[in-house]
């Protein structure tokens, strides 16, 4: 195993953790308002497969975005400033925690109509195949969109007209605080792959290098086959759908059970095991991403909040496209 | 004399010279391929383009609609037909929180060129969930620009203003007017969007009124002038952006004003208009503002009872007495 490779791994993971935590403590200090769902637990998915594209295929994901934006950005203090509702967001404090956003980046959002954003990500996919680029799409959602009419005609379009796209459903067991099996008439979420059809895998979403490789795989088969993939990564949310749910719907027990696969804490035993770094250097990494995070929290504090007088930017473009 | 060609026509003519013109735009919808439109709007365009650019779809609304939305979010700029716009609500989600919030949510980052055109309101007889009018639900959407045009001239120069728009753009024709005929130059042109026409210079009384109901005050104008009514007709053309001026200035000179629309009264967008000119030339009204409307009813199929909930000559004829307090 590379060492690099799986030290930056444990690296972006961290740093999104550490992110959420410091997300959540400013939303209590009342700097952050609006929605704010947590990412914690679920970092495997995000470092995994993005890490399996190029920095230059699409990402599209949903409101739990801010592991997405940060495993694709690395732009602590953009989404720390667009959380805090500032002029130096990543979305000019026009999108929010939910509607993190980054062209230069590729970073197609932070969507917040479940489902509403699988057939965009189709189009997004459409338009590389139409221009013969090789860029592939990956779009996140979470189990709850498995069971919306636009998923379905997402996947079915994308099927039918052999779209470059791996559409890679987080299954973190709840639909807000309902549970799976209530939600849900099949067992895994990759079933539906099976109707439209297209390929699927099921990956365990806690392991990064389970995902990474399984995502690699439906990435190539994207852009060297332009075929979509479904895959499921079976993960788990260790905090409520929102910081202002307390998740009473969950057991102790099984929280503990899952937090005994927590992505970050597995991957370092994994580490020390393997000798690829000491404790010391895993601290040292922490110490770094804990800076960064604070940084981005001075520099939001700092920032200005969006000036009144541009209240009616950003509602429509001027002009026209010119000459294709 | 100037050529004369029916509305789908030049409706083809505008989406053929601008897909010849950039290689972005492209047309997808159902039946808009081998079948050439349900209307056939697109008649021709499969053989001209191939399957690439005339993308025949699955009857998937949400599915084809989002399609366009991420493709024109990436830089296509995608003509996504609806069969009609009735069938726009089954991708509401799409035109409302995607095409028309992405912009504004990203603080700018990101364009939305897309066109969504089709036919709306009644026909003849087609029940409830084939004859509404949805121009008032997608006029209050900002971030969308509504377009309606009532004649061939302009529908070929508005919607290829519309496919160079840098905006998602909500294009509503007429499933009656498609065969419809009007003068439409041989030569290049467009035509703005958020520019009314002032169709027919008056003194008395302005009517205000778009697509079909332009037709309705055509066949209205000689019992208006019966009456001794010179009506000052308009066509705003683009309902989203409108063209305030044009309508203000005429009200300051007619001091009347009729507005007449195939839509719901509730909400409709005759409904803004009237506040538009209440706000900001309450001193040039001589009365009330007055409204014809459709009945506030789903449509039923009867045709004496769809004939009696729509527009009608009787109904513009009787409320422009009104207007001008004469006995009608």
């Amino acid at each position: 195993m590379d060492k690099t490779l799986v030290l930056g791994l444990y690296r972006d993971m961290l740093e999104i953790r550490r992110f959420e935590e410091v997300a959540q403590r400013c939303y209590a200090e009342g700097l952050v308002s609006g929605f704010l769902h947590l990412y914690i637990g679920q970092e495997g998915v995000a470092v995994g497969a993005i890490s399996a594209a190029e920095p230059t295929d699409y990402i599209v994901a949903t409101y739990r975005d801010h592991g997405h934006y940060l495993a694709r950005t690395h732009d602590v203090r953009g989404a720390m400033a667009e959380l805090f509702g500032r002029a130096t967001g990543c979305s000019k404090g026009r999108g929010g925690s939910m509607h993190l956003f980054n062209a230069a980046h590729r970073f197609l959002g932070g969507h917040a109509i479940v489902g509403g954003h699988v057939p965009l990500a189709a189009g997004v996919a459409f338009a590389s195949k139409y221009r013969s680029e090789k860029d592939v799409t990956l779009c996140f959602f979470g189990d709850g969109s498995a069971n919306m009419g636009a998923f379905h005609e997402g996947l079915c379009l994308a099927s039918l007209w052999k779209l470059p796209v791996v559409f890679l459903c987080e299954n973190n067991l709840y639909a807000m605080g309902t549970p799976l099996y209530k939600t849900l008439a099949v067992e895994d979420v990759s079933t539906r792959a099976l109707g439209y059809p297209m390929a699927r895998e099921t990956v365990n979403g806690d392991d990064v290098l389970e995902v990474r490789e399984v995502v690699r795989l439906a990435v190539r088969r994207a852009r060297e086959e332009s075929l979509p993939t479904l895959v499921e990564a079976k993960t788990y949310r260790f905090r409520g759908h929102s910081v202002s749910d307390p998740a009473k719907y969950r057991s102790k027990e099984e929280l503990e059970f899952w937090k005994q696969r927590d992505p970050i804490s597995t991957l370092a035993s994994r580490i020390l095991d393997l000798g690829m770094a000491t404790e010391a250097m895993l601290k040292d990494i922490d110490a770094e991403v804990r800076r960064d995070v604070e940084d981005a929290v001075t520099f939001a504090k700092e920032s200005p909040p969006p000036s009144v007088d541009t209240l009616y930017e950003y509602v429509y473009a001027d002009g026209e496209g010119g000459e294709g | 004399m100037m050529r004369q060609i029916p509305f789908r026509q030049a409706l083809r003519e505008a989406m053929t010279e601008e897909m010849e013109r950039d290689e972005r735009v492209f047309l997808m919808g159902e039946e808009v391929g081998a079948y050439e439109g349900a209307y056939k709007v697109s008649q021709g365009m499969l053989e001209r383009f191939g399957e690439r650019r005339v993308v025949d779809t699955p009857i998937a609304e949400t599915g084809f609609a989002g399609v366009g939305v991420g493709a024109a979010m990436v830089g296509l700029r995608p003509i996504i037909e609806f069969m009609t716009f009735n069938f726009s609500l089954v991708a509401f989600d799409q035109l409302v929180n995607n095409a028309a919030k992405l912009r504004l949510m990203s603080g700018g980052q990101f364009t939305l060129p897309i066109v969504f055109r089709g036919p709306g309101g009644a026909a003849h007889q087609l029940g409830a969930q084939h004859s509404q009018c949805t121009e008032a639900f997608y006029c209050h959407v900002p971030g969308l620009k509504v377009v309606m045009p009532s004649n061939p001239r302009d529908a070929k120069g508005l919607l290829k203003s519309a496919i160079r728009d840098d905006n998602p753009v909500i294009f509503i024709e007429s499933e009656v007017l498609y065969g419809a005929k009007g003068e439409v130059p041989e030569e290049e042109y467009t035509t703005p969007l958020g520019r009314a026409a002032i169709v027919r210079p008056g003194e008395d009384l302005t009517i205000v009124a778009w697509s079909k109901m332009q037709h309705l005050l055509a066949l209205a104008l000689p019992g208006l002038e019966a009456e001794g009514i010179d009506a000052e007709v308009i066509d705003p053309r683009t309902l989203r952006p409108l063209d305030e001026e044009t309508i203000l200035t005429s009200v300051r000179k007619t001091n009347h004003l009729l507005i007449v629309e195939e839509g719901w009264p509730t909400g409709g967008v005759g409904a803004q208009i009237a506040w538009l000119v209440q706000a900001k030339a309450f001193d040039h009204l001589d009365a009330p503002i007055a409204r014809v409307t459709s009945e506030d009813v789903p449509m039923p199929y009867a045709g004496n009872l769809e004939k009696a909930i729509l527009p009608s000559v009787q109904k513009v004829i009787a409320a422009a007495c009104r207007v001008l307090g004469r006995p009608a």
